[in-house]
């Protein structure tokens, strides 16, 4: 199982230690070589406009879609969710468009606002610890997408296929049941 | 370390850890702003003056105008960060009050306490703080700095300050990482920095908190310089709207701080570059005149 961190700019190191404590192997994404031959990719936190603008210029943005129609699986957190949905609000911006719902930028507000919750989570029987900062709102999701975490009455983890979004950011934790799930999505395709 | 039990102090640095490979802008109107977000910093610096003024001018450097800090923070959707004078903690609640993302306890302004910082812990909006070695680096964490960034000579345009403060920090957290437990508690000592902190460097070898650079950064290669010397990011002061081509240079230094380890990608970012900032020979400065000598 091969899979790639976008390393251009965020919290793509966090990702890595995660799946490294989960004995998997990751590889940095920063140019377009770097997609060769990749099962999985991970969009990191980080500020979604400053990676926008490389996925752009390098040459990565069409790429990603086509990995994401070709079945290639992609998990997004918070920045990353914002690449991967269809529809970005506050301030509009361009996106990946992958997966069909509208995500609001910085939703709760500024880092003031930033905290750690638990809530309910279709993946595991406790409550699941969710990091949340500066985080987007997940505002609308179309009826092909699961809803698998929420807070609050908002939906935060969301899957669709083989794509994952998570407002939150489960790379700052140390429990793996997200990432577990992640690590499934691949799996059946990689068995496929 | 308990530390890492405090959410409040996990959520600071967890915005910290959302800057890093990026680059940090110092900004005086929302203009600056927007052409430091269109050029792809990952946040910016609401300042009244820019490090280069403030030497230039001189005068008491203080926290900016509300009413300026807002208009960048109305201008962008990146995080905002502003500056309060090493131990004012008045400017601190005012800017918490404000909410800015992220306060920088910095050198640049004039200091208001000659013996103490800001106790960080009492608040909830993250602090960065500037350090020249590691012991100031463990003793402004102590008191809760979320981020650490070198000191280097803020307006200068010169990056021997900052390699200098880069090289010394990095090597004392290797050397601790070869100690003995017994050899730790003369370290901290030494270094005049807490035990724990002094376990948690030696165990990992580098800060409980992300280690960014600033001071002195004025091209493409300066910033691939204190990146490949272990900065996770990089603040850029004077040397954006100070140079003759503010956003195309703020979009090469953004390009080299990601791809620091690639010198074509570097080279690339240089190319076709106007002038950049004059600069100061650090060695010609006074004693007095220096920033970095500020904060203790």
């Amino acid at each position: 199982m091969k899979i790639g961190v976008l390393a251009v700019q965020g919290d793509f190191e966090a990702h890595r230690a995660m799946l490294g404590s989960l004995a998997v192997e990751s590889f940095e994404i920063r140019a377009l070589a770097d997609l060769e031959g990749l099962d999985a990719v991970v969009l990191p936190g980080g500020e979604s406009t400053t990676q926008l603008k490389f996925l752009q210029e390098e040459g990565l943005f069409h790429p990603l879609r086509k990995f994401a129609q070709e079945d290639g699986a992609i998990f997004g957190t918070c920045a990353g969710a914002i690449l991967l949905a269809t529809e970005v609000l506050n301030p509009p911006q361009d996106s990946l468009a992958l997966m069909d719902m509208t995500v609001l930028r910085n939703g709760y507000g500024r880092q003031l606002s930033s905290e750690v919750r638990f809530g309910h989570c279709t993946l595991k029987p406790a409550p699941l610890e969710m990091v949340f900062i500066r985080a987007p709102i997940i505002e609308r999701v179309g009826p092909g997408i699961e809803i698998l975490a929420e807070d609050a009455g908002r939906p935060v983890l969301v899957r669709q296929g083989r794509l994952l979004a998570a407002t939150f950011h489960p790379e700052l934790t140390f429990d793996s049941t997200v990432y577990t799930f992640f690590l499934g999505l691949i799996g059946e395709r990689v068995r496929a | 370390m308990n530390l890492l039990n405090d959410n409040t102090w996990r959520v600071k640095v967890g915005l910290a850890e959302m800057l890093k490979g990026g680059v940090i802008m110092d900004v005086t109107t929302a203009q600056q702003a927007e052409i430091a977000e269109k050029a792809g910093a990952c946040a910016v610096m609401a300042l009244e003056r820019v490090p280069a003024d403030i030497r230039k001018e001189g005068g008491v450097a203080r926290m900016a105008a509300p009413k300026i800090i807002r208009e960048i923070m109305t201008a962008v959707s990146i995080p905002v960060m502003a500056k309060v004078r090493i131990g004012h903690f008045a400017e601190a609640q005012v800017l918490e009050a404000l909410e800015v993302d992220f306060i920088d306890e910095s050198e640049v302004l004039t200091p208001a306490d000659e013996e103490h910082h800001v106790w960080k812990h009492g608040f909830k909006v993250p602090f960065v703080c500037g350090a020249r070695n590691l012991g100031e680096a463990l003793r402004r964490i102590a008191e809760g700095a979320a981020m650490m960034r070198t000191k280097g000579e803020a307006g200068s345009g010169n990056i021997v300050e900052t390699v200098r403060h880069m090289r010394a920090i990095v090597d004392e957290m290797k050397r601790l990482t070869t100690l003995g437990q017994e050899q730790l508690v003369h370290e901290a000592k030494n270094l005049g920095a807490p035990l724990d902190l002094v376990e948690y460097v030696a165990e990992h070898g580098k800060l409980p908190v992300p280690n960014f650079s600033a001071g002195g950064v004025a091209t493409p290669a300066d910033a691939s310089l204190v990146m490949q010397l272990g900065a996770e990011a990089v603040f850029v002061g004077s040397g954006i709207f100070k140079s003759s081509d503010p956003s195309v240079r703020a979009r090469a230094i953004v390009k080299a701080t990601t791809y620091y380890k690639d010198p074509k990608a570097v080279l690339e970012a240089s190319e076709e570059l106007g002038e950049a900032m004059r600069g100061i020979d650090v060695r010609q400065l006074d004693e007095k005149e220096l920033l970095q000598t500020r904060g203790w």
